[in-house]
């Protein structure tokens, strides 16, 4: 498969070329090899899972490509070029959005504003503006409400936009998170366990919201997650890592038989 | 029961992001607003204007200066008297150098000096957080007041080692100096008090405000969704310090008239301002007036009980207003941890609901 060159899904939805590729990526903290080596590629409107047991480097291999952790070796290639290390907050005005494993919100903040946040990418008036208020930069927070309003019912959660984030339970602050991710309209949305904690229900509306999110938006995801059922079920490829090493890629049935990924999961017999 | 949003639509985002939704809020913000510029103006004497109201209006000021930076930023500064110092030794050489410019003109740019000092002493909190923050602000404070005792430039020289303001007008009526009626120095506080406390609101409520709090809360993921950390801090720390730098100004030129820069802008003045944004509620504009009131009136208060009621001697007084406010100080904070705003909205959620809470 090339580059440019996309597929088609089980279900019928076309992908497209190579978005981010990561490029023998090896990543070390002191002694410790966290990633060791790794390449694969996401493409274009594609779900792919990063899956995994616990220590195996998945939500290092996300820190990487958000930014947070530069890898000694290899690159990152975004767009069809080599990445220069950037700083986080350069990521987030390239595309890329991410939620994390544990809740990152602004507490103190109301869902709204959480949300707007979320716009801050896509808000540029200066300080002079904002001080008057009246005009450009109201016009411009009009503006923004307008696509944070659509998130917010997007992601039904209308009736909470004025709570304070700290009074609402877990399973609404991953859904808020999720809302202020897709307020940039990110190209690339990463998820670091979004179902983490959640029962039954919560993972069934989570995972809808996800497959809309791709469905709609057109978003490309990359997500981390244990939960195998959801795993299969929601993604198109799936890279497979255990001690820093990939040890299986591909679609959910090819991983599915693999046998170093069984291996991996289940251990293997020592004799 | 009067206190109802029932029937009060909204119908457009601009309506709905106003700063008083409640139109009962609304109409006694501007009811406060009439009687502050109409009425008081005409009854307001010199002890009414010094003893509670220009300090007021001032102190709200730097309170809503600190609140930028610590409520809404969550940089603890302990440097507020060294930043209302540089804000009144910038308009004091301001003053003298050209006398014939609007008194409006010199405290403005006393507040723009102010900012830039306060970018330089922001700089280290892109490293250091919290308490190690509010050291390195301490050395702010003790450096600046260091400096204007030290280097007689910034007094002109004077023999005394003071400052004191000269006679300076605005549209020709004069608001400093020892010449000036009580109407035009209050007018001319409540003026900047309303223009800073508009702008706050304004930041606060846009952009810059959301990078603030986002700051505050989550740094690493406001980091992530695009907040430039550095910068964000830098114009926390440069709009605070331009306020405080107008409220120091202010103090000096028209409250005070002379300045001993040790005595006035000293670290009592940082802790003072402090408390005011801690007993009024960090993150609230309300709570940055409430809190100004609070320390303010309540030392007034208990002297006027004290002395004119009970007929104690006035050193006595003085000396159980300390103990009181003190006692008072950790009572409340034990009581409402979240200072007078946070007490005020409780208030309002029961009103709304009264008399049939349930």
């Amino acid at each position: 498969m090339k580059d440019t060159e996309g597929y088609v899904t089980a279900d019928g939805r076309k992908i497209g070329g190579v978005v981010m590729e990561m490029k023998n990526i090896t990543l070390r903290f002191g002694g410790v090899v966290a990633i060791k080596d790794i390449s694969f590629d996401i493409r274009e409107g594609e779900i792919r899972a990063i899956i995994g047991p616990n220590g195996a480097g998945k939500s290092s291999m996300l820190n990487v490509i958000s930014g947070f952790y530069v890898p000694q070796e290899g690159e990152v290639w975004f767009r069809g070029a080599p990445r220069p290390p950037v700083k986080p907050y350069e990521v987030a005005r390239q595309g890329i959005a991410r939620t994390f494993q544990n809740i990152a919100l602004f507490e103190g903040m109301t869902v709204l504003d959480n949300v707007m946040t979320g716009r801050l990418t896509q808000m540029n008036q200066n300080i002079l503006t904002q001080a008057i208020w009246k005009g450009k930069a109201e016009a411009e927070e009009v503006a923004n409400r307008e696509i944070a309003e659509k998130i917010i019912d997007f992601l039904e959660i209308q009736s909470i936009r004025k709570t304070p984030v700290s009074r609402l339970p877990y399973g609404l602050k991953k859904r808020v998170e999720l809302a202020r991710a897709l307020a940039a309209e990110p190209k690339l949305l990463l998820l670091d366990e979004p179902m983490a904690g959640m029962n039954v229900e919560e993972k069934e509306d989570m995972s809808r919201f996800i497959l809309d999110v791709n469905d709609e938006f057109g978003t490309t995801i990359a997500l981390i997650e244990h939960d195998m059922g959801v795993v299969m079920d929601l993604s198109d490829r799936v890279v497979v890592m255990d001690y820093g090493k990939k040890i299986g890629d591909g679609t959910p049935d090819e991983v599915r038989t693999n046998q170093d990924v069984i291996d991996a999961y289940l251990g293997v017999a020592h004799d | 029961m009067f206190y109802r949003e029932a029937g009060d639509f909204k119908t457009s985002y601009v309506d709905d992001g106003q700063t008083f939704p409640i139109r009962f809020d609304r109409y006694r913000y501007y009811a406060v607003l009439a009687v502050a510029f109409v009425v008081v103006p005409f009854i307001v004497g010199d002890y009414l204007a010094n003893a509670i109201l220009l300090p007021f209006l001032i102190y709200a000021i730097a309170a809503i200066g600190l609140n930028i930076l610590t409520g809404y930023c969550g940089q603890v500064s302990l440097g507020t008297g060294g930043f209302m110092a540089v804000g009144a030794y910038a308009c004091y050489k301001l003053m003298t150098a050209f006398p014939e410019v609007s008194m409006f003109i010199h405290v403005i740019l006393a507040g723009g000096v102010t900012a830039l000092v306060g970018v330089l002493f922001g700089l280290p909190s892109l490293r250091i957080k919290g308490f190690y923050l509010a050291v390195a602000t301490l050395a702010a404070q003790f450096f600046l007041v260091w400096l204007f005792n030290r280097v007689p430039w910034f007094y002109n020289y004077s023999a005394s080692g003071q400052i004191s303001a000269p006679e300076r007008t605005v549209f020709g009526i004069a608001v400093t100096g020892p010449n000036t009626e009580a109407w035009a120095t209050y007018l001319f506080c409540l003026i900047f008090c309303l223009g800073t406390g508009l702008v706050a609101r304004n930041l606060t409520r846009g952009t810059l405000g959301r990078t603030w709090m986002a700051i505050r809360d989550m740094d690493i993921a406001a980091e992530i969704i695009g907040v430039n950390p550095l910068r964000a801090k830098l114009t926390a720390f440069a709009v605070s310090s331009f306020f405080v730098g107008i409220s120091g100004a202010l103090f000096f030129a028209v409250y005070l008239g002379a300045v001993e820069v040790g005595e006035v802008f000293g670290i009592q003045k940082s802790f003072l301002v402090l408390f005011m944004i801690i007993i009024g509620g960090l993150g609230s504009m309300f709570g940055s007036f409430a809190g100004a009131a609070f320390l303010v009136l309540l030392p007034v208060v208990l002297k006027l009980v004290g002395v004119n009621v009970l007929g104690f001697p006035t050193d006595i007084v003085a000396h159980l207003q300390l103990i009181i406010v003190g006692s008072l100080i950790v009572v409340f904070l034990i009581l409402e941890p979240h200072g007078i705003a946070q007490l005020w909205n409780v208030t309002r959620e029961k009103l709304r609901l009264w008399p049939f809470p349930h």
